[in-house]
């Protein structure tokens, strides 16, 4: 580890710190139906839409058919989604002609962008069309974000409100978090990433003659667009098969950094939104405090376990490079490809600038711990949110009774309803990664795809799922996905990361709108305090990671012990 | 009739010990026979592991017959029955030591016959006194037991209720009126009382609560049924993690049996609170009892717990029933000396409690001696004159009403010398009442009656903000005096001039901004904001109406008791609370312990798990299994104790039991295993 390699990452967490506050209050207006200094402009496109669809926005809707609305739209989505890769042949924008997806693969990738997971068991430089890409990935990058940060506002107005029987309206939460917040942030980071050197064209590909003068062909198109919306709306999906590591998806330094500040700033800038809308910004900052402790340590341990490398290598005298480099770009170094991958987990981001699966056994722990713990650090827009407001209900439930009165966050009291839904929401995590994992690991056609037999083949098919359930989307690599049992298991549990974790939180969000507000007292338990900050990371760390404690026990611990010991797989 | 006296027992202020040996035996029986499935199935962690332990005792039988280690799946059968056993127990000693204090009041009420009005001719025939009947009409004599809780509709009595309330002193019983409320087994002791039963036997107080203490027909209040579903959730995420543990250990080539896959769910799921939960809650209600308060559902108990405002009455609850001397204030040219003996003289013939309390404070504080002399005249207290007062060697003493004294004293009220008006008004300002002192047509001075604020009650107030809690006194005094009181004695806000309606009409709109209220009442007109209160207490010496309406009946009619049952509310809770976190914190040692254990053949690298250097795998399981039956049986006792609590304030409980049961429930297992293993080990047991 080296000073140089500390200040990058500290230089990363200062800059979101520094965005945390102004994009949060911005949000909160925004969701709010407060006037900002985007209405001039984005007002009259707004309602324009509204009329377009039809859609009263002052009409709130109660959990239910804020739910149904969600849903709807969600199978609308992937329906079109999936059309559009199976008739891509027949579509305009192929300059590559590519022929049309097959159909596992097509339900794979309509399912894993639908959800915000973004997992691509394809090359899209290879497989995809730019219309593909652009009027069916792209259109859900944004869309599959903003229908997160809409679920999520409703369980933030279901805190702030006292005896509601209505969480928003789906619609209008939906447009204003594209339009408002994904848009234009959009743009303003394409426009860096094509400062940066990111191509944006609607050309498929240019050929050079290299210095041997053979020809190459260089795959090309609108990646800085795509790229831009992919970190914003934590998709992670890239435009190019390795992702992040690509040259033009990331070429420099100072464009990773912006990569990683892209994807960290609206998920913790909505925390504060959160704590903003409920009226206690020190809400806000306990949970941001909590998640950043946590991420940071992801970060240093990657970062460690990277530049202690592997010592059978040391001691064959190839420790040349300092550490392990095996799957890094060189131009990111150790530090920057440790922040890369534990902040795309922590996020459910899932892009990559080096591959998980090459990193040490620790290494490769972390990032595939960072999604197990619920994609709360802090996770995905939107969804991060959520989830990280079911540990906390389920932090003052624990620990809450001990202060002698039924346990309440934000003046809500938690009851036996809510603590159903939080259990049902914390439960589909264990149930999708864990269940398919055991599966695939007995079934001889799934550990068939493994790259690497022994402990990190099982690793392999662990993060697989984990990622897809976490709707994460990263690949640890080495496993061969595009089969048609991956295609179709992995698209099911990202569904069930998505929906089946979703719809109990809009019905929690129901009940504890209806509950009335409770005014603070001194016999409250406070849930601003550095107390309650270590509280809700040893919650996390125990009802989100402790479960998967055996199966990692057999991956990625047993491969650490295993390097220490001096064996190899 | 009256021959079959049931003792009257008082409340059993004595509580069994924990492991009593009265209990203990019927608890052992009890334990067992509540492994039924059927009831176990209430409890769904316990009932895994009943399933689990059978479960594993059918392996160990296949071992036994076809060979195999039935040395091992033997031990690890025989500690999770254990382990379901102890849980039953808990419940078994918590459910013995509540029927233990119940007994008494219900041996009072048993063989107990009554004579029943038959008939519009007033016959009365003898029945058994379960077979009464409400609107049933009894005659109780004197020296019989009142065979049910019911309502004087004739007659005057007075009644020996130390049965129910352990106060020796009797009480009167009358017909109409607040004092009309009998409760079944006490007993008449001098005239006769006509009865009408209003109670069904089986449903009275005491019933209630024996139902609440006993095990089955217990219901389980909101917090239990919120905290079930986690631990059901919980284990259900365990259950999942160790089934699948089969084939991911599958993949990596080793085979899992069924004996140690068990062992490890058993370890994993929180069975240390979900074996004490129901102990914890029935502990509750025994605490209740300790403290002579009957709750009528352990709702009530739970909600005593979130209490934020506590509404009370302000006589007889922050001050003494009746108004007090508390000081003399002489007019010009009078020695304190001087009124103090007047007022004394003045107030011999007053046997009201203001005559004698100006007695005691003139004899008292001021040092005067009681007159050597006999009065020529006395003048009683009467409420037409507002006057009381002595005719001795030719002075004429008075004190009373200012106005009516001044009369007496024959003094227009702009002719009193201004002092004396000044102290009339500084008296009544601070919401004290004034009464003038004259000898013959001299004014003496003002004697200064207050309100007397009960020692220690700001103290209690102050611990009850400390734990959160606002207090708001309810009083008919105008403003004025409220004010003044108020802050003598303390609470933070107050009612004044207050009818029921308004007290009702209170309580609705705290409740509209989601706060809690607890009150305690006893009139008929107390009952609706009884009903209403989320916590309302009832005294046993008030009427019917309002023991019906309230949730707790306080035996020692003692309207303070809220503070204690504001208490026992939060120990409830906060013992669930601290025995969760415990159970759950436990985990982390417990995988430390057996991962390791189960794959090191497979991948020796795993041993740099085993940090507590257990002795080895089979060791380990097993020392997992036992240290997490036996914790069962060592938290017994802090289950119906409770956990303490201590008003001072939620951040620095959280603080205190975060780190007792957080970081101890972390720690102390990676001890207790290791402990365990070091004994299985000596003992060759494995």
């Amino acid at each position: 580890m080296t000073l140089i390699g500390w200040l990058q990452i500290a230089v990363l967490f200062l800059a979101v710190l520094v965005a945390v506050k102004p994009l949060g209050l911005y949000m909160a207006r925004v969701f709010s139906g407060e006037r900002n200094f985007m209405s001039r402009v984005l007002a009259p496109v707004e309602t324009g839409f509204y009329r377009l669809a039809g859609v009263d926005a002052g009409k709130e809707q109660g959990w239910l058919s804020y739910t149904f609305a969600m849903l709807a739209f969600s199978v609308a989505g992937f329906v079109a989604l999936y059309a559009i890769l199976r008739l891509q042949a027949f579509l305009p924008l192929n300059p590559q002609g590519f022929a049309n997806v097959p159909p596992d693969l097509a339900f794979n990738t309509a399912v894993s962008f639908l959800t915000n997971t973004n997992w691509q068991n394809y090359g899209g430089e290879s497989t995809m069309s730019h219309f593909s890409q652009m009027a069916g990935l792209t259109v859900q990058n944004f869309v599959s974000a903003a229908t997160s940060i809409a679920i999520a506002m409703a369980l933030t107005r279901a805190f702030a409100r006292s005896k509601a029987a209505t969480l928003g309206n789906f619609w209008v939460d939906l447009t204003r978090a594209t339009l408002y917040v994904l848009l234009p942030l959009s743009v303003f980071v394409a426009l860096i990433f094509v400062a940066t050197g990111l191509p944006q064209t609607l050309d498929a590909s240019m050929t050079a003659t290299t210095l041997e003068g053979g020809r190459q062909v260089i795959a090309l198109g609108p990646v800085a667009s795509q790229e831009a919306i992919k970190q914003i709306g934590t998709n992670g999906g890239g435009f190019f098969n390795v992702n992040a590591a690509h040259p033009f998806e990331n070429p420099t330094a100072l464009s990773n950094l912006v990569n990683i500040f892209a994807m960290l700033s609206v998920s913790s800038a909505l925390v504060y939104t959160f704590g903003q809308m409920v009226g206690d910004r020190r809400q806000g900052w306990a949970l941001l405090v909590a998640i950043a402790i946590l991420l940071i340590a992801g970060v240093g341990a990657v970062y460690w376990a990277e530049t202690q490398g592997n010592p059978i290598l040391a001691s064959l005298g190839l420790h040349a490079g300092g550490g392990n480099m095996e799957g890094k770009e060189v131009r990111f170094g150790q530090a920057a490809s440790a922040l890369y991958a534990a902040v795309t987990t922590g996020l459910s981001n899932g892009g990559v600038n080096a591959m998980h699966g090459s990193l040490t056994g620790l290494g490769g722990l972390v990032p595939m711990f960072l999604i197990q713990l619920g994609e709360v650090l802090p996770g995905g827009v939107g969804s991060g949110l959520y989830a990280l407001v079911v540990f906390a209900v389920l932090s003052v439930f624990v620990a809450g009774l001990m202060v002698g009165r039924t346990p309440e966050l934000l003046g809500k009291k938690i009851d036996g309803r809510e603590m159903k839904y939080a259990m049902l929401a914390v439960l589909i995590l264990p149930a999708a990664i864990l269940g398919f994992t055991a599966v695939s690991a007995m079934l001889p056609v799934a550990v068939a795809s493994i790259g690497t037999p022994g402990p990190h083949g099982l690793s392999e098919i662990l993060y697989a799922y984990t990622s897809a359930a976490g709707n994460n989307g990263s690949a640890f690599g080495g496993l061969s996905g595009n089969t048609p049992w991956y295609n179709t298991t992995l698209g099911i549990a990202m569904l069930l990361g998505r929906f089946a974790y979703a719809i109990p939180v809009l019905a929690m969000a129901g009940s504890i709108a209806a509950k009335v507000k409770t005014p603070a007292s001194g016999g409250t338990f406070p849930t601003h305090t550095p107390l309650f900050v270590g509280l809700l990371i040893g919650i996390i760390l125990i009802l989100g990671g402790l479960q998967f404690f055996p199966a990692l026990a057999l991956g990625p611990i047993v491969e650490h012990f295993a390097m220490l010991a001096g064996q190899t797989f | 009739m009256s021959s079959q006296h049931a003792t009257t027992a008082p409340l059993p202020a004595e509580t069994p010990g924990f492991f009593d040996r009265a209990i203990l035996a019927p608890a052992i029986v009890s334990a067992f026979k509540k492994l039924d499935p059927r009831q176990l199935m209430r409890n769904p962690v316990i009932f895994v592991t009943e399933i689990v332990a059978a479960l594993v005792t059918l392996l160990f039988l296949r071992d036994l017959l076809f060979g195999g280690d039935a040395g091992f799946s033997g031990q690890i059968a025989a500690w999770l029955w254990f382990t379901v056993l102890f849980a039953t127990f808990a419940e078994a000693v918590a459910e013995g030591r509540g029927k233990a204090q119940a007994d008494s009041l219900k041996r009072a009420r048993s063989d107990l016959s009554a004579r029943l009005v038959s008939g519009d001719a007033g016959g009365t025939r003898t029945i058994p006194a379960t077979a009464l009947a409400v609107g049933d009409i009894v005659i109780v004599e004197a020296g019989e037991l009142i065979p049910g809780d019911g309502e004087v509709i004739e007659g005057i009595a007075s009644v020996n209720e130390s049965a129910v309330t352990g106060e020796s002193a009797p009480v009167i019983r009358e017909s109409g009126g607040d004092r009309s409320a009998v409760t079944g087994g006490t007993q008449v002791l001098s005239d006769h009382l006509k009865i009408r039963i209003t109670v069904a036997p089986g449903s009275s107080f005491v019933d209630r609560m024996i139902a609440l203490i006993e095990g089955a027909k217990r219901q389980k209040t909101p917090n239990e049924i919120a905290l079930s579903i986690l631990l059901s959730g919980l284990t259900l995420i365990f259950l999942i993690a160790v089934t699948t543990l089969w084939g991911l250990a599958g993949y990596s080539g080793t085979v899992l049996s069924v004996t140690v896959l068990a062992a490890l769910l058993v370890t994993l799921i929180p069975t240390t609170i979900g074996g004490l939960l129901s102990a914890i809650g029935i502990a509750g209600m025994n605490r209740l009892v300790r403290f002579n308060v009957i709750a009528t559902s352990g709702r009530a108990v739970e909600a005593a717990g979130d209490v934020d405002t506590l509404l009370l009455d302000k006589t007889g609850t922050i001050t003494f029933g009746n108004r007090m001397a508390a000081d003399f204030l002489p007019v010009p040219g009078v020695t304190e000396a001087e009124l103090a003996e007047a007022a004394l003289l003045a107030s011999l013939a007053d046997e009201t409690p203001e005559g004698r309390s100006i007695v005691a404070l003139a004899t008292g504080e001021y040092g005067v001696s009681n007159p050597s002399f006999a009065p020529d005249a006395t003048i009683p207290f009467a409420a037409e004159t507002r006057l009381s007062g002595v005719d001795a060697g030719g002075r004429r003493v008075r004190k009373g009403a200012v106005d009516a004294v001044l009369r007496f004293a024959d003094i227009a009220k702009d002719a009193a010398p201004a002092e004396f008006r000044a102290a009339v008004d500084r008296v009544a300002r601070t919401g004290g009442t004034p009464l003038a002192v004259a000898d013959g047509q001299r004014l003496l001075g003002v004697i200064h009656l207050k309100d007397v604020v009960k020692p220690g009650i700001k103290e209690r107030f102050a611990r009850m903000r400390a734990m959160g809690i606002r207090t708001v006194m309810v009083t008919g005094d105008n403003p004025v005096t409220a004010a003044a009181i108020a802050s003598e004695a303390g609470v933070d806000d107050f009612l004044a001039q207050a009818t029921p309606e308004d007290k009702l009409a209170y309580i609705r709109r705290e409740q509209r901004g989601g706060r809690l209220i607890a009150m305690c009442g006893d009139g008929t007109n107390d009952a609706p904001a009884l009903a209403q209160a989320d916590v309302g207490v009832a005294m046993q010496t008030g009427t019917q109406a309002a023991r019906e309406a309230a949730n707790m009946v306080d035996l020692d009619s003692s309207p303070t008791k809220l503070i204690e049952i504001v208490e026992i509310g939060k120990q409830l809770l906060m013992t669930r609370g601290s025995l969760t976190t415990f159970s759950i914190a436990n985990d982390v040692a417990k995988y430390f312990a057996i991962i390791p254990a189960l794959f090191v053949t497979t991948y020796p690298a795993l041993g740099a798990l085993n940090v507590m250097g257990l002795a080895s795998p089979q060791s380990a399981i097993l020392s997992a299994v036992i240290f997490n039956a036996l914790i069962i049986v060592a938290l017994i006792p802090l289950a119906l104790k409770g956990v303490a609590y201590r008003p001072v304030g939620a951040a620095a409980l959280l603080r205190r039991n975060l780190f007792v049961y957080g970081l101890g429930g972390l720690a102390l297992p990676f001890v207790g295993i290791k402990l365990v293993d070091l004994a299985v080990t000596a003992l060759h047991l494995v």
